[in-house]
């Protein structure tokens, strides 16, 4: 049986004060789309990190853009879509960090793309001078 | 959200309800500031009530352990963390810069 795909849209103000939002939109998408609840916290956590890393990096502060984030029940699970039109910021692009150091070497950065990339089944990013940034997370049940 | 804080004589007890996320970090940083600028760096950050932590959180956790540490036996240390959370931060390889207990009373008596 195949399943209909259903999609969510919302868009939020790039800020801090949308994250909890954000989070509550796609706990809700995946918990419907029937992900267990560690694969509903790996979503909610990956997808926080992403937005951080876009109201960080992407837009380079708070209240510089939109984030617009579009949830897909797919069969195998969830597919969210996130938008910015901040500058391209491609996540496979760096390096991963190392914190098997010391406490006191340990640097202040790094581990929000760490738990993306361990979080999730597949991320693809891409970004265009037309349509702005779209990274693209999967989580399969 | 809401932060609390019991000074103990041996330790201060912080407790935090609801998410930690970039919005709501500098609240809780500020709140360990403040213990530590007192002079007391044995703390137990009680996380019964946290649902969830981003790496935001995480690395003002480790900001106030390099803190504490720098002084004669103080410490951070967490108590109450559920399964998603010691989980999330085994993933990220920050879990060993903490000890965790199962219960606020054992931290406290870890002292």
């Amino acid at each position: 049986m195949v399943l209909p795909v259903l999609m969510n849209t919302i868009t939020v103000p790039g800020q801090f004060s949308s994250l909890a939002e954000i989070g509550e939109f796609v706990t809700q998408t995946a918990e419907a789309a029937g992900l267990d609840e560690n694969a509903v916290y790996a979503v909610q956590l990956a997808v926080d990190e992403a937005c951080t890393n876009i109201i960080e990096h992407a837009y380079g502060g708070e209240g510089l853009g939109d984030i617009e984030c579009t949830c897909n029940t797919v069969e195998e699970g969830i597919e969210i879509t996130l938008r910015d039109t901040g500058e391209s910021f491609d996540p496979n692009s760096i390096p991963e960090p190392d914190f098997n150091v010391p406490l006191e070497e340990l640097a202040l950065s790094g581990a929000g793309l760490l738990l993306i990339r361990k979080l999730m089944d597949d991320i693809r990013y891409k970004s265009s001078p037309n349509s702005g940034n779209e990274l693209i997370l999967v989580k399969r049940k | 959200m809401k932060i609390t804080t019991t000074q103990y004589k041996r330790c201060d007890v912080v407790q935090m309800d609801g998410r930690i996320d970039s919005n709501t970090v500098p609240k809780l940083k500020e709140v360990f500031s403040t213990i530590i600028d007192s002079g007391r760096f044995k703390i137990v950050f009680d996380m019964s009530t946290v649902d969830f932590i981003s790496s935001s959180g995480v690395w003002v956790l480790i900001d106030t352990q390099k803190t504490c540490k720098r002084w004669n036996r103080g410490e951070l240390i967490i108590a109450n963390v559920n399964d998603k959370i010691q989980h999330s931060l085994d993933l990220a390889g920050l879990k060993h810069f903490f000890k965790i207990y199962n219960d606020v009373t054992s931290a406290v008596g870890s002292f």
